[in-house]
């Protein structure tokens, strides 16, 4: 661990009954990266992702957070008030499904707004601009700021859901499966729009996926997961083209070429 | 009256309530839990209050019960005359006279002291109720003072009616800590509960909740600094006391649109008749029904 490090991990151990879902895990997370969590269903990424963001606590290992003010925070160790701070302010969290997280009978401008008035923001117009300012950011037309999250498609859903996580500028997002259950042609534009965002706002992000091309497009940095072990991990480019653990080079041979 | 308890309730039971009374006065706008009884009255009727009340009356203590600022509702005479009944102690029906109030849906109009205590009848004690459905999330909500999703609904309505449209149980956060409901009073009686000098306990019978506001406490309604919090109150003046500033309740009087308002509280606008104010609907002096009355 540098003295850069965002979010460090080491040792990461948790069982649920006889099934090992994560095993001596160690990650790291430099500002301004994205590191991709890549595998199959059942290898431990989600888990991994809940663990890291303190939602789940393992049963061994340590999961160190760095602060704006440089101090070092043990995330599992942290009072629950803090941590839910954190997460309201300095961390986000987008859901594979954007109903988990979306109020969906508040309005669009309502949804992205919360967290700004979590933090105690209480001047209506300027919270109203600031949902118009990141719906135009998302590319949602800011007149649909009044409408209800249920008339938007599944696309605009997920970048609303984008819109509401980034409003309060947080340094480290968690994206579980952010493109999952989209069509390909909506996959596309949202891989693009999330990874400008991330460039252009120099957010760290832990990526959750089991699509490599997506992890090949977004992410600096990629862990390969099998049955809850990190059997690889390095730069996304060495990793896919170079694949040197038996389970990733079957993992990137699987990818259909079109 | 022989064969109850003074004030109906047993010994013990008004002990675990004054507990729970003393907990909720050291944590202001706090729910305190209590083990609420089986009264005599369904729920939604006060039962709530009346424990309250059986639990803070003494034999010297005068108790007015008002139900939506009236003095001689059913809900308001029945509870009266419970009291009178089981514990003798004199009733009244004038704000000043009383050391006790008991209330639903509205507080009195004219200015409470630091002898009176006032106690409200609460169907919902959980003010985010309507917005988060699991009473673990919300003492969570509560436990981390987490209150931007109020401020949330407060957004939706603005969004869509241009202004806040809660008219009553306006939520207020008390002592800068614990975000509260008031009861179902109008956001008109929302600045009453600001610094009032007399002690506020809220039931919830069938919620089994206690909570209070101790005198002389900051009680702030929510809302946007480009919004500011603004009572309303229908645009007339009473119809037989002439006040200009009282709440108001608009009576339908005939079949051809005819409207009176008056005074929800009575005893405000019978005080102000007797010192001799009149409204353009008073009946005149020396008339026949002014006799009969």
């Amino acid at each position: 661990m540098t003295d850069d490090t965002l979010l460090s991990a080491r040792g990461l151990n948790l069982r649920f009954g006889n099934i090992p879902a994560l095993i001596d895990v160690d990650a790291d997370l430099w500002p301004g990266e994205v590191l991709a969590i890549v595998g199959e269903s059942g290898s431990g990424k989600t888990t991994l992702l809940q663990v890291l963001s303190g939602r789940v606590a393992p049963q061994s290992g340590v999961v160190w957070y760095r602060d704006p003010e440089g101090r070092l925070l043990d995330v599992h160790a942290m009072p629950a008030p803090a941590l839910r701070a954190l997460h309201r302010s300095d961390w986000g969290f987008v859901h594979q499904n954007p109903r988990d997280n979306l109020r969906m009978g508040v309005t669009a401008g309502g949804n992205v707004g919360e967290r700004l008035m979590a933090q105690g923001s209480r001047h209506y117009g300027r919270i109203r601009a600031e949902a118009i300012d990141w719906l135009k950011q998302v590319e949602i037309d800011g007149a649909r700021v009044d409408d209800l999250p249920r008339v938007f498609s599944g696309g605009m859903l997920q970048r609303l859901q984008i819109a509401r996580t980034l409003v309060t500028h947080p340094r480290l997002v968690f994206m579980d499966e952010p493109t999952g259950g989209l069509d390909v042609s909506v996959q596309a534009r949202l891989l693009d729009l999330i990874r400008s965002l991330v460039r252009r706002l120099n957010i760290a992000a832990v990526l959750v996926t089991h699509d490599l091309a997506v992890a090949r497009l977004l992410a600096n940095r990629i862990m390969v997961m099998q049955r809850g072990v990190v059997v690889e991990a390095g730069l996304t480019d060495q990793v896919l083209d170079d694949p040197q653990h038996a389970y990733t080079q079957l993992l990137v041979s699987s990818v259909l070429s079109a | 009256m022989t064969g109850y308890n003074f004030a109906y309730l047993d010994e013990q039971t008004k002990r675990m309530i004054r507990r729970a009374i003393l907990k909720a006065v050291a944590i202001p706008g706090h729910q305190i839990p209590f083990g609420s009884r089986e009264m005599p009255l369904p729920y939604g009727w006060g039962t709530g209050g009346i424990q309250l009340t059986a639990a803070v009356l003494g034999p010297d203590d005068g108790l007015k019960v008002i139900d939506q600022g009236a003095d001689d509702t059913t809900n308001a005479v029945s509870i009266r005359r419970f009291f009178a009944r089981t514990a003798g102690v004199t009733t009244t029906t004038h704000t000043a006279d009383a050391t006790i109030i008991q209330t639903r849906h509205r507080i009195p109009e004219l200015k409470l002291t630091d002898k009176q205590i006032i106690v409200y009848q609460v169907p919902q004690p959980e003010p985010l109720s309507k917005l988060e459905s699991s009473r673990a999330e919300t003492r969570r909500m509560h436990g981390l003072a987490e209150y931007g999703l109020m401020h949330v609904r407060l957004y939706e309505d603005i969004t869509r009616f241009g202004h806040v449209s809660i008219s009553y149980d306006y939520p207020v956060m008390v002592g800068g800590r614990y975000l509260m409901s008031p009861s179902p009073i109008p956001a008109f009686d929302n600045p009453k509960m600001h610094m009032m000098p007399a002690l506020q306990l809220f039931g919830a019978g069938r919620e089994q909740r206690i909570y209070a506001i101790p005198p002389y406490t900051t009680v702030e309604s929510l809302d946007f600094d480009d919004h500011p919090f603004r009572t309303t109150r229908a645009p007339h003046a009473c119809g037989l006391c002439g006040a200009a500033d009282s709440y108001l309740d608009e009576v339908v009087t005939d079949d051809r649109g005819g409207r009176l308002y008056v005074c929800s509280d009575t005893d405000h606008c019978e005080t102000r008749r007797t010192a001799g104010h009149t409204g353009t609907e008073s009946p005149p002096v020396d008339a026949p029904a002014e006799q009969a009355a």
